[in-house]
């Protein structure tokens, strides 16, 4: 089967891999019709993810046709078409249990700090992902979910984590009617956190980010205030003289590890990799957000120490919450959402890439070139 | 400042999900005490394989499921089995890992070369879709490039025949 193969930093391609095999009982076999890029997978793309291993398929936002299952799986058939959460959960530790899907304990060996994710280097359980014709899906019965007949599956692809993770990353701010939220990013994450802010009754949403078309983009689709941090000699001191000199209520980094906006950063934390990320946007959104308030972390770091301001954390008083999204504990709210047209997911797909030409679509998302907000890769493949 | 010519109760789907109990002091875990309990869960079947799965020395079994991409190999393959010595918390985990993933891209040539396949690294890189968008920025890389490489060239021949 074809399938993205990564050789190094900013180096991928396409190749012929063997065909996935049923390994476990749970197991199911998943003929992939949709596979965006994640920003996220630029971390890998760009050598960022300690034990991202040459040879590997990347690939977490995945629907597809069930092809083959496992003697255990019961909830799905052969020909079921489904949208696949990037997070690979057991449904019965702990984690589990108490509705974490992000932290299962019984899907990544490698590492106890985050649960498996398709595709995601080998600290993320080393599974190969669905960037390719075809998907091992472990634990079929729990993540994988039946696309509703009248879905659009752009829409469904982007439930698998675009749309959660931007929806946890407004859940986590603890919003309250009325609150002014600002969002550090205007990637698909970051514009889906303030749209999905309006939904807890924010009173204000700003969001932040270098990229005009971008900015441009989220003004239009969440509606929100949108600024470009290029043209501020401070966005930290723009934040407090726009929220009356007291700070947000809460602040989003919808970021992660790529953070430009520090020439010390960019040179720590992309250039040498000596740290876990360039941390402008996290430092920005601690020192943005009023006293007491709330800073919401679902941009993505690598696991060594970052560099934040964690002596304001403590001065001011502020609540950090973060987490990888628990996207089958969102799915329901959230199919919903999509259903009765509160949110429109599949609007922010402005690429449809073949996946033969996988290494131009990395360079495209990468590079932010032609206007790119989300690219999906179609394998030949996919009939629907 | 643009001023939004909007008010939020205008936009479809405002406050829907608006929790008054959603502030930083209730847990948006189901809480149920079940961790207090310990590996007390029914584990799903164990996975079996032939590979060599590396493991973290902070939890006591393989997880019932994992993945079987690339397992490690080579020198990079030495440099990840030093690094699982060390648990998550050390630098003696990560830093081996980091250095392993560059040596591997060393490795992932030789590996092209010896199976008689010579690797298209500007295609790998996408420079075909930069020639459609970014065109400028590309030739003036290459060329910045070609200039330092052809200096760098200069200077270890000027150094041999002195």
């Amino acid at each position: 089967m074809l399938a993205m193969n990564y050789r190094g930093p900013q180096r991928v391609r396409i190749d012929h891999k063997p065909m996935p095999e049923i390994q476990h009982p749970q197991d199911a076999i998943v003929r992939v019709t949709r596979s965006c890029i994640c920003g996220s997978d630029l971390h890998l793309y760009n050598g960022s993810v300690p034990d991202t291993r040459v040879g590997m398929t990347f690939g977490h936002e995945i629907t597809g046709v069930v092809e083959q299952l496992g003697s255990e799986v019961q909830n799905l058939k052969v020909g079921d078409h489904v949208l696949v959460p990037f997070n690979i959960a057991c449904g019965k530790c702990v984690f589990c249990q108490q509705g974490l899907f992000g932290n299962c304990h019984e899907s990544n060996p490698q590492a106890t700090a985050v649960g498996g994710i398709f595709g995601y280097s080998h600290t993320a359980g080393g599974y190969d992902g669905g960037q390719a014709e075809y998907v091992r899906v472990p634990y079929a019965d729990v993540g994988p979910t039946v696309i509703p007949a009248n879905m659009d599956p752009d829409d469904a692809v982007m439930l698998t984590d675009v749309v959660p993770t931007g929806y946890q990353a407004a859940e986590m701010g603890g919003i309250q009617p009325g609150d002014t939220v600002v969002v550090f990013g205007a990637g698909p994450v970051g514009i889906m956190a303030a749209r999905c802010a309006w939904l807890f009754g924010a009173g204000r949403v700003i969001i932040i980010d270098q990229l005009d078309y971008r900015l441009e983009f989220a003004r239009n689709y969440c509606p929100c205030e949108a600024y470009n941090f290029k043209e501020m000699d401070d966005p930290v001191l723009f934040m407090k003289k726009t929220t009356d000199w007291l700070g947000a209520d809460v602040c989003i980094d919808a970021v992660g590890a790529e953070a430009n906006g520090s020439v010390m950063q960019n040179i720590l934390g992309r250039g040498l990799k000596m740290v876990g990320g360039a941390t402008p946007a996290l430092h920005w959104a601690i020192n943005s957000v009023k006293k007491g308030g709330i800073v919401s972390i679902v941009g993505v770091y690598g696991p060594i120490e970052a560099l934040v301001p964690i002596g304001n954390v403590l001065n001011k008083g502020l609540t950090i919450r973060a987490n990888q999204a628990s996207v089958k504990r969102l799915l329901p709210r959230l199919i919903e959402h999509v259903q009765n047209g509160t949110l429109d997911p599949k609007a922010l797909i402005t690429h449809r890439i073949p996946l033969e030409y996988v290494s131009d679509g990395y360079r495209i998302f990468s590079a932010k070139l032609d206007g790119c907000i989300k690219p999906v890769l179609l394998p030949p493949s996919a009939t629907s | 400042m643009d001023k939004p010519t909007y008010h939020p109760a205008q936009i479809k789907g405002w406050g829907v999900d608006a929790d008054p109990k959603n502030d930083p002091t209730y847990p948006m875990k189901q809480r149920n005490d079940g961790e207090h309990e310990g590996y007390s869960w029914e584990r799903p079947r164990q996975q079996t394989s032939d590979i060599e799965i590396l493991q973290s020395n902070e939890r006591p079994n393989l997880t019932a499921v994992f993945g079987t991409s690339t397992p490690p190999a080579g020198l990079s393959g030495m440099l990840r089995r030093f690094a699982f010595k060390y648990s998550e918390s050390s630098y003696g985990h990560w830093l081996p890992l980091v250095l392993a993933d560059r040596v591997g891209v060393v490795e992932g040539i030789v590996d092209d070369l010896r199976r008689g396949h010579i690797p298209n690294i500007p295609e790998e890189l996408g420079w075909k879709a930069e020639w459609k968008h970014n065109r400028k920025q590309l030739v003036t890389r290459v060329l910045i490039g070609a200039v330092f490489t052809y200096a760098a060239l200069a200077y270890l021949r000027g150094g041999k025949d002195d």
